[in-house]
């Protein structure tokens, strides 16, 4: 090895099999440089180590050249390392108070079998000396939550849990030493266990949810080609580019910042900003912005504005804003600790106070007043939404449905109102080819031209083609006229695929067409549209079935959005700017309304963000995506309604499953301010209420269609 | 009595090896990609990586 060893991670939203694994792990250990790669399945990324000659964008190139896009991935946040590690320790931590939960199970077994005497003590002290240590390690979560809470002078879930299980645990070691009859270490630690699981399993949710986004996020743009005053050109990443750089930006290049057009001329996809998705042109002089794609031909821009100055980030910080108000969202789990943990605190205290009065001595009440908390110590209760959630994201998952954190759930069983974005969403936002008179020689020769282009209409053609079995034609030198078309020559005669006007027919009044033709021969129209999404219509009368009231929220003109709102019967407000649809949200919301927003594109983000719950499909945007709550695949609308009816019968479960967990708790706590509980008593009632909110919850594995 | 002194660190052993089982396996990744582990051994060749003849 001569040079150092570097690491670079990129996401791969495209593999699905074991085939997949192999071609891009073979692939790329083939290629000169690579030391290794291992592609991470479940995240759908790939790791590559390689030595530091080797350039990032040469690998993503490689990759590219096995059959699979890929985009670098940008350096995970301290944030999302700092979840992972969380994960991470909850996990050693139950493992810890699993192993002690099984053994001192099985020694407080025989003790409550009958043992007596010396047996007993032995096996007290067994208990205590594999208890303690473990209390001390599984238990910080909940001590660490429980002091933080405390010092800021609040109470919160994790101190009734911390109180009981230090109390429980320093009695049964009271209890050991005396030679007492009930020791609570089984509790104590089954307790921890119990709650731990259900800690992980909300964990774990968020940290699966968190990176099936990411895998399905496209980066705008990683950077560009810089051109220096002395002729020299580098790559340079998005975050060191600077203002007064000059760049050059090849066709099917996404731009790296804002910019003005100094050279050449191009068509541009802007769908990122505008939710346009017809390719607009733009020549010397025509403002850049940075996530667009350029389509057709290389261009020299000079950078006006790069990193967080762009106008991508200044949409970035508005829909930071509107999100605010969701972040303020206080989750089920929390508002029933709110109204518990005092109720369980007072419960205790009253029943220690009742019972000195009573006259029992300070041991015996202590001993009740902590029978008391471990009875209605809140283990079901902690488990009862988490894995109701995960069960439920689970189900979603397979159906296609990706769920970012189970808060989303919450509020999208709550919504009562739904806002459509069109391009992307209520349409598939990519043109179809509709209607083609092209004659079997012809086909061969459009495949070859419709390839060499990176105009959507283009993209769309050959992956009709392809998809009916033509077979590309061989066609030489293919020149491609930014703004008009592509041509090569076959035979000696011109072929020309391109716009209408320029192959020199007639375009049709409205939509999108280009045209073929053969040199001598006639020229052949080719006209597309952008289809509306499969059962979009079935989709939006069972919405309005489940009580939602739908509208479109349209950034586009009025004759683009006026056929699908006639198609699907939707009223639509249209020519919105970003900040507008952001003030239609804000306004249902004034009137009680909370709106669920599906949309796409990056002027959607703001309304996404904005709204009470939101949804994007796997084809939006990266910023739409980061902003919505749920993602769905395919093209079918269907999942919309889909998750929604999810969501309602998650939280029919979660509350079936508060209804359990308290009532079974205060089924138990008679029994225990009455000072009939024994550690049995207690270790049964919680281990049964625990089983039955999670058997409940496994009810959700089966989501209906 | 004598079966108990026996049995209990038996017990207690076994426990913990697979206490440590867990951890070994946590720390070596083996939990980083459950679902990759379930196509991988549909897989025909052998691991690709440094030890390859041909690197």
């Amino acid at each position: 090895m001569t040079a150092l060893l570097s690491h670079a991670e990129f996401v791969l939203p495209g593999i699905r099999c074991a085939g997949c694994i192999a071609k891009i792990e073979d692939g790329l250990s083939h290629l000169p440089g690579v030391v290794s790669a291992r592609v991470n399945f479940t995240a759908k990324r790939v790791a590559v180590d390689h030595d530091g000659s080797l350039d990032d964008a040469v690998l993503r190139r490689a990759i590219g050249d096995l059959g699979f896009t890929a985009e670098l991935l940008v350096e995970a946040g301290e944030q999302d390392r700092a979840h992972a590690r969380e994960s991470r320790e909850l996990l050693k931590a139950l493992a810890v108070a699993g192993f002690a939960a099984m053994n001192v199970m099985l020694l407080s077994v025989s003790i409550w079998s009958g043992a007596e005497g010396s047996t007993r003590a032995l096996f007290h002290w067994l208990s205590a000396l594999i208890a303690m240590p473990t209390v001390a390690y599984s238990g910080r979560p909940f001590f660490k939550s429980a002091w933080a809470a405390l010092r800021r002078g609040r109470t919160n879930m994790d101190v009734p849990i911390s109180i009981g299980v230090l109390l429980a645990t320093l009695l049964s070691l009271f209890e050991t030493i005396v030679g007492g009859a009930h020791a609570y270490f089984d509790g104590a630690v089954s307790l921890l266990f119990f709650l731990l699981a259900g800690r992980y399993l909300d964990s774990a949710m968020r940290d699966r949810a968190r990176d099936s986004a990411a895998s399905l996020m496209r980066q705008t743009a990683p950077g560009g080609t810089v051109v220096y005053p002395d002729g020299s050109s580098a790559w340079v990443r998005a975050a060191d580019l600077a203002p007064g750089m000059r760049m050059i930006v090849t066709s099917g290049e996404r731009f790296g910042a804002d910019g003005r057009i100094e050279k050449g001329e191009t068509r541009i996809d802007a769908s990122l900003v505008t939710g346009e998705s017809e390719p607009a042109p733009a020549s010397v002089g025509d403002r850049v912005i940075a996530g667009t794609l350029n389509l057709a031909a290389p261009v020299e821009i000079t950078v006006t504005a790069a990193g967080p100055d762009t106008a991508i980030a200044g949409m970035a910080r508005l829909m930071e804003a509107a999100g605010q108000g969701k972040s303020r969202y206080v989750r089920i789990a929390d508002r029933a600790a709110r109204l518990y943990a005092p109720a369980v605190h007072c419960l205790a205290a009253l029943s220690f106070a009742g019972w000195m009065i009573a006259g029992a001595g300070w041991h015996q009440s202590l001993l009740i007043a902590v029978a008391v908390l471990i009875i209605t110590c809140p283990c079901a209760l902690g488990l009862a939404v988490p894995v109701a959630q995960v069960v439920a994201a689970g189900a979603m998952m397979r159906r296609g449905i990706l769920v970012k954190d189970g808060s989303a759930l919450e509020r999208l069983a709550e919504a009562d109102s739904v806002r459509f974005d069109k391009t992307g969403t209520l349409t598939l936002g990519r043109p179809e080819l509709v209607e083609e008179s092209l004659t079997a020689e012809e086909r061969p020769l459009a495949l070859a031209l419709a390839r060499a282009s990176r105009h959507p209409l283009s993209i769309a053609l050959a992956r009709r083609l392809e998809g009916e079995g033509v077979a590309a034609a061989d066609l030489g030198r293919i020149v491609e006229y930014p703004g008009k078309g592509v041509e090569a020559r076959h035979d000696g005669r011109m072929v020309r695929l391109g716009s209408p006007a320029w192959i020199g027919c007639a375009a049709p009044g409205d939509g999108m067409a280009c045209a073929f033709a053969i040199e001598g021969g006639d020229a052949r129209l080719l006209s597309f549209s952008d289809r509306i999404r499969p059962d979009a219509a079935s989709s939006v009368r069972r919405l309005e079935a489940q009580g939602l009231e739908c509208a479109i929220l349209s950034g586009d003109r009025r004759a683009a959005v006026a056929p699908v709102a006639v198609d699907l019967g939707l009223t639509a407000a249209v020519g919105l700017s970003p900040t507008e649809k952001v003030d239609a949200i804000h306004r249902q919301a004034a009137i009680g309304h909370r709106v669920l927003m599906v949309g796409d594109g990056l002027n959607d983000g703001p309304a996404l963000a904005a709204g009470h719950v939101s949804m994007a499909p796997a084809s939006a945007s990266d910023v739409g995506q980061t902003a919505a709550d749920l993602v769905f695949l395919g093209d079918s609308l269907a999942p919309v309604p889909i998750a929604v009816d999810a969501a309602r019968r998650t939280m029919r479960v979660v509350r079936q499953n508060f209804v359990l967990a308290i009532g079974y708790n205060l089924l138990a706590v008679p029994l225990a301010l009455a000072g009939l509980v024994t550690p049995l008593v207690a270790a049964i009632a919680m281990s049964t209420s625990s089983i039955i909110v999670v058997a409940n919850a496994l009810r959700l594995r089966r989501i209906a269609a | 009595m004598n079966g108990i002194a026996f049995l209990i660190p038996i017990a207690l052993g076994l426990g913990l090896a697979g206490l440590f089982g867990f951890h070994w396996a946590l720390r070596a990744g083996q939990f980083d990609d459950p679902e990759g582990a379930a196509i991988r051994i549909l897989l025909d060749e052998g691991p690709v990586g440094p030890d390859r003849p041909d690197a």
